[in-house]
């Protein structure tokens, strides 16, 4: 009697395909050793919507009793493997109101793994991970947030890779032998695709975290009301009016106090309030109000509320004014106004280093001119990656699904 | 129009194929089996999962039919219900509220005597907009002739839908079946399934004739025209017929179905689970029978003897076969995934259904009724024990408490 179960946390809708290869994946790598198998996705995530956190499931066993047992949650309680497909996702996931923040590790057993994909290094990832009573390994696939979406899949072999590292961190279930076999029977499979997985079987790096370690944060959590508790007639108060920030000057607005909107972002704008001409664009086009009104009239974006769409930086009209900067080059959600006020000379520093840093500029998650998709997969090339074979690998396979 | 597709010569050697699909793929593979002339769509969640595959299926050249987007679920419904006249055999299906926007097209259906396939992927009604599982969606058309059938796995969804039209577009019946899949569950888990070659269907499912009641030029009719007080009862009285000939036409498809594919129940109204010796016997449909079951097992382990009927069909509902089956309890549960405000003990459907049926009876165990898991609220092991626990408390007294209870409800 043995089981397996594995969560995929990634990026609603952007990775929404990526997310169910590697549940199937997962399933049908399983099978191929005679065990049987389950792939879904939590249902609450849906609808999806961009950026918003979202999970898959799959769980295997040796027996369909044995998986029904671990079918009877809706979302499992504990998982052997916690796979997550963007590394920003490591601050912590907040799928709709009223969650909470849940830390990306939640969900793993004790001595269990977290699966990343990033180019980050362990000790940088495990600054952004809550600290867990019980050690884990944290696992890193070297490799960008994939955007394989609702639309398009990127072929970049993120999903093989990923199942050639869980045979090396779960052998007992799912082989290395296994999982090539079922990568090349699989409707999307490609040798191409096999050689993936050996590599990443064979490269995998894994690292004890323990007790100690990790982002010492408190997670914040909601109590639900009790149906009697709850007004009546489907209704919900509206948000009231905000509020001065400081001397009767400025202006702060309330903000839906369940629900903060933080862990959608993967990027996030950084403001040289110095540049700042107060047109007050960004303020207004913010489609999450999340600008406060500073005494001086400049426009600081709560880091809390802002879910970092980017129209804030797309709006404004003086250059380099608003930057939008990867969400993995921030350890916090400080206030940028303060820091600025506090000391100009230490905040340019910093924006110009944040602006500066070309690792961390890079866009993620979204295609934003033609041929970006091509300029990426050359880089990729170049990095070391294996060559995308014209067309969709499978694409004339009797059976296609996701 | 409607185009009509002869089926292509099947394979007499190719076997089962086993696939990961959802529950919704899995029907879209029946579908695909059983040769649908006309599919119409209009998107709602969890249906929509099932109208995305057929789409693909015909995208891929697997399945060649006419797929119509509608513009509204009260369409999508009327569209298919012409095209059934004409001879199409057709598939559609909807979520809700959308099968709510429907309503008048699905009261019409039945007396016209169009044997529609739907899979009603089963999901709260609004308000809250919300999208998990509640059965009332499905319950709304109880008493106006559609056959009501709930599923429990991808498997059961496909080799229902193959029955599905077997025994709707049976002369003796032709009947609309709506199938019941309980949203996310079914709709959106990936499961291993076996998919059955095109010669067992063929086997299995004859071609679709309307027989005398085809509107077609050579056979010149009239559908739908309208009538007084002179003519109406009298058709209801049809309806009433064609719904308790339906039994034997369902007893008899199962059968063919268990014979042609190796595999179905012997018992097409009800799964019984552990219930021969069950001194505690709980009552419910669709996907609740997961956390009962595994409920029921640790339950075994210690001793106490519970068992978990899972009906599936609900219409024509097996009155007598489920009396014999509940008679010899010593308590029953019945757990059910729908409300019904203001009825007799403010019960769910399911319960007051049982209690009905159990009034002929001439033993009558307690009865306790449950709702739980609306709008999709997961079913704890917790609840199941605690239900059970009550239910054991009837036993020892002998007596109902003509109450019911609420489970997972934060009070």
């Amino acid at each position: 009697m043995a089981h397996f179960t594995c969560e995929v946390v990634y990026r609603g809708i952007f990775q929404k395909n990526l997310a169910a290869r590697i549940t199937r994946g997962i399933v049908l790598s399983a099978r191929r050793a005679g065990r049987w198998g389950i792939a879904f996705g939590r249902y609450g995530d849906s609808p999806q919507r961009n950026g918003i956190p979202a999970k898959d499931f799959a769980i295997v066993a040796d027996s369909v009793e044995e998986l029904e047992q671990n079918m009877a949650r809706y979302e499992p309680k504990e998982v052997d493997v916690t796979i997550c497909v963007d590394d920003t996702l490591c601050k912590g996931v907040e799928s709709w109101a009223w969650y909470g923040l849940q830390p990306i590790n939640r969900l793993t057993l004790p001595n269990g793994h977290v699966l990343v994909t990033s180019t980050q290094s362990a000790d940088e990832l495990i600054k952004d991970i809550h600290k867990k009573d019980s050690p884990y390994y944290l696992s890193i696939i070297p490799a960008k947030a994939s955007f394989s979406g609702l639309w398009v899949y990127k072929e970049d072999h993120t999903e093989v890779r990923i199942l050639g590292a869980l045979a090396k961190i779960a052998p007992k279930f799912l082989t290395i032998d296994t999982v090539c076999k079922a990568i090349s029977e699989m409707e999307w499979g490609s040798d191409l695709k096999v050689e993936s997985a050996k590599r990443a079987y064979e490269r995998l790096q894994s690292r004890l975290v323990k007790i100690t370690e990790g982002d010492r944060e408190i997670p914040y959590s909601f109590e639900k009301p009790k149906w009697w508790e709850m007004r009546e007639g489907v209704t919900i108060p509206a948000i009231p009016v905000g509020k001065p920030i400081e001397g009767g000057e400025g202006y702060r607005p309330e903000r839906n106090p369940y629900f903060k909107k933080f862990t959608t972002r993967t990027m996030r704008p950084v403001i040289d309030f110095d540049k700042c001409v107060k047109c007050t664009l960004c303020w207004i086009q913010c489609p999450d109000s999340c600008f406060d009104v500073t005494p001086e009239g400049l426009y600081d974006a709560n880091m809390e509320a802002c879910c970092g769409c980017g129209v804030c930086e797309a709006v404004c009209p003086v250059e380099n004014c608003i930057t939008m900067v990867n969400e993995a080059a921030f350890d916090d959600n400080k206030s940028q106004w303060e820091m600025w006020r506090d000391n100009k000379e230490t905040y340019t520093a910093w924006l110009g280093f944040k602006i500066n840093d070309k690792k961390h500029v890079v866009r993620s998650h979204g295609f934003r001119f033609r041929g970006q998709y091509e300029e990426e997969l050359k880089a990729d090339l170049d990095l070391g990656g294996a060559e995308i074979t014209a067309g969709i690998p499978g694409e004339n396979a009797d059976h296609k699904t996701v | 129009m409607a185009v009509m597709t002869k089926a292509a010569p099947a394979a007499a050697d190719e076997q089962d194929k086993e696939m990961l699909i959802s529950g919704s793929e899995a029907t879209a593979e029946a579908l695909t089996l059983a040769d649908i002339d006309v599919v119409t769509a209009y998107p709602i969640r969890p249906y929509d999962t099932v109208m995305q595959a057929i789409a693909k299926k015909i995208a891929n050249g697997q399945l060649v039919a006419e797929y119509i987007v509608a513009e509204g679920e009260h369409s999508q419904f009327e569209i298919v219900k012409h095209a059934s006249t004409v001879g199409a055999r057709v598939f559609c299906g909807s979520s809700g509220v959308g099968w709510m926007y429907a309503m008048e097209c699905l009261t019409v259906t039945p007396p016209l005597r169009v044997p529609m396939v739907a899979m009603v992927g089963n999901r709260a009604l609004d308000d809250p907009g919300a999208f998990g599982v509640e059965h009332n969606d499905a319950l709304v058309v109880r008493d106006l002739g559609w056959m009501l059938v709930w599923v429990d796995t991808a498997q059961e969804m496909l080799d229902t839908t193959l029955l599905a039209y077997r025994i709707a577009e049976d002369r003796l019946v032709l009947l609309p079946i709506a199938m019941s899949a309980d949203g996310a569950f079914l709709t959106h888990s990936q499961a291993l399934t076996m998919v059955p070659p095109k010669w067992k269907v063929q086997k299995f499912l004859p071609p679709y004739d309307r027989g005398e009641l085809l509107l077609h030029p050579d056979n010149p009719i009239t559908v739908a025209p309208q009538a007084n007080e002179d003519w109406v009862i009298e058709i209801r009285r049809q309806n009433d017929e064609a719904m308790k000939r339906s039994v034997g036409v369902i007893e008899e498809a199962y059968a063919d179905f268990r014979k042609i594919f190796g595999r179905g129940p012997e018992n097409p109204w009800f799964e019984e689970y552990m219930t021969e010796d069950a001194e505690i016997i709980m009552v419910g449909m669709g996907t609740i029978s997961l956390p009962m079951k595994v409920g029921i097992r640790k339950m075994r382990s210690e001793g106490k003897k519970v068992g978990l009927i899972r009906l599936r069909w609900f219409r024509p509902f097996p009155t007598e076969r489920l009396v014999k089956a509940l008679s010899k309890a010593k308590a029953i549960g019945v757990v059910d995934r729908d409300y019904s405000f203001g009825s007799p003990f403010n019960s769910g459907v399911a319960a007051n259904e049982i209690r009905a049926s159990l009034y002929n009876s001439e033993t009558r165990p307690p009865l306790l009724s449950f709702i739980c898991g609306l709008g999709g609220r997961e079913v704890m092991l917790e609840d199941v024990y605690k239900a059970t626990e009550m239910c054991y408390a009837a036993a020892k007294s002998g007596q109902s408490d003509w109450k019911t209870h609420w489970l997972g409800v934060r009070e």
